[in-house]
């Protein structure tokens, strides 16, 4: 619902706001009032709402996982401990399926990125007006604030901060891998001597710079595509709820046909929101495992 | 859409998040999967156990009784000789009896015939006395003719 108040380029924006903490150019800290404000504040910022999210939906998924590990028992399972079974063996058949390696800390990572990222991504089919006028009314209620200036970005997946977070911790695990795996000699041989290679040492100099250069670029690519291709497909259908939420501004006929069109959306969404939390995890696999496995 | 401090605090979440994961959710459940798919295994390797216990049973059982009607049958035979031996042994002892009884009878009539022999040839003596007395009208006297009347009696 478009507030009257705003124009439709504001009530975008307004969406595509993050709650903001950080130094004021005054030098005081305290939350971004407009998305200028924001950007003014620079690196040494965060995002709340991101951060408030994330965490959230992070403890939930850990939460009930772990309560139903602690009743785990190896009888006939019931309710919570089937759901959490089915998806860890779901888990547990991909991860056997793309790693072949030894490493304890790959398959829990993949549940943990795997049912992070979806609860995030789902966030998206909250109507997205809800939490953040919850939001607004809230700080107008208790802190007399303006609630045009209350920001709330509901879904950290369209925050690039978290997919990048995510996909630099990835790229972290990545680098540390391959340097153990392969030692730093060989991590660098892998990056030089491929994917020309020669037998007479003359070649191999000349191979080097152009083998460094396709390798780097294949190697930074990996991070750089795992987080946009997640932000991008989240935040693409933000938006779309977004232009949706913007007909019910308009007459009768408009409101009921944005409803329509939001289901619908919704329906497909589900779909995307599964997709990419697949995708960002099985990518995830697959690129620790080359990082454990030898040329 | 700012690159900040958030991204760092994302990677710190991540990372507490899948060392919590690791070391309190993943293991319990695997462990259980594990165990369930052992007991699972165990119960399929009993039940098979079972079938082959019982297919072993049922040989067993069709041995002991093809073992039975073997015994049943030898029991069947012997009796039958058994029988067949009384029956040969009582013919054979009846035949014995009847021979021993034949002969018997046959020393009688033999006796009662010689003895009846005897009889006559004395009472043909005494015919042949009082006949040839009564044709010579005089009495023969034993002593005087006793010489003929032994000829006679031989004779006869």
């Amino acid at each position: 619902m478009a507030d009257d108040s705003l124009t439709q380029a504001e009530y975008i924006r307004h969406h595509l706001t993050n709650m903001t903490f950080g130094q004021h150019p005054d030098g005081s800290w305290g939350l971004a009032h407009s998305s200028a404000e924001a950007a003014q504040m620079g690196f040494m910022a965060i995002h709340v709402d991101t951060m408030f999210w994330s965490v959230l939906l992070g403890a939930v998924f850990l939460f009930f996982f772990h309560r139903a590990a602690r009743s785990m028992s190896a009888d006939t399972p019931s309710g919570l401990q089937n759901f959490v079974e089915w998806i860890v063996e779901f888990i547990d058949t991909s991860v056997r399926g793309s790693f072949t390696a030894k490493n304890d800390m790959v398959a829990p990572m993949a549940l943990t990125l795997f049912v992070w990222i979806l609860l995030m991504n789902l966030m998206d089919l909250v109507p997205v007006d809800w939490i953040p006028h919850f939001t607004g009314w809230m700080a107008s209620l208790l802190f007399d604030a303006d609630p045009h200036h209350v920001y709330m970005k509901v879904v950290p997946t369209t925050d690039p901060n978290a997919t990048f977070g995510l996909s630099l911790a990835v790229f972290a695990l990545v680098i540390f891998y391959s340097i153990r795996m392969k030692g730093p000699a060989g991590f660098a041989a892998e990056l030089t001597m491929h994917p020309f290679e020669a037998n007479n040492v003359v070649l191999k100099i000349i191979f080097l710079p152009i083998n460094l250069f396709l390798e780097g670029v294949s190697l930074l690519a990996k991070p750089v595509s795992l987080a946009l291709r997640l932000f991008g497909n989240l935040y693409a259908g933000e938006m779309i709820f977004i232009l949706i939420a913007l007909m019910y501004g308009g007459n009768f006929i408009l409101a009921l046909f944005g409803g329509v069109l939001q289901w619908a959306w919704a329906v497909f969404h589900v779909l995307i929101v599964l997709l990419q939390a697949f995708i960002f995890m099985t990518l995830t696999i697959v690129y620790l495992d080359m990082a454990h496995s030898h040329h | 859409m700012n690159i900040n401090l958030t991204l760092i605090g994302q990677s710190i979440t991540f990372a507490v998040f899948v060392w919590f994961c690791m070391k309190f959710v993943w293991p319990p459940i695997m462990q259980a999967l594990e165990e369930r798919k052992q007991k699972i295994a165990d119960g399929l390797a009993a039940a098979e156990r079972g079938v082959k216990d019982q297919e072993l049973a049922q040989a067993k059982a069709v041995e002991t009784l093809q073992e039975a009607k073997e015994q049943a049958r030898t029991i069947i035979t012997q009796a039958e000789r058994r029988h067949a031996e009384i029956v040969e042994q009582a013919k054979d002892d009846a035949k014995e009896e009847a021979a021993r009884i034949v002969a018997a009878a046959h020393a009688e009539v033999e006796q009662e015939a010689s003895r009846v022999r005897e009889e006559l040839r004395g009472k043909v003596v005494d015919l042949a006395l009082v006949a040839s007395s009564k044709i010579l009208e005089r009495e023969v006297s034993v002593e005087d003719h006793n010489a003929m009347l032994e000829k006679l009696s031989a004779s006869l």
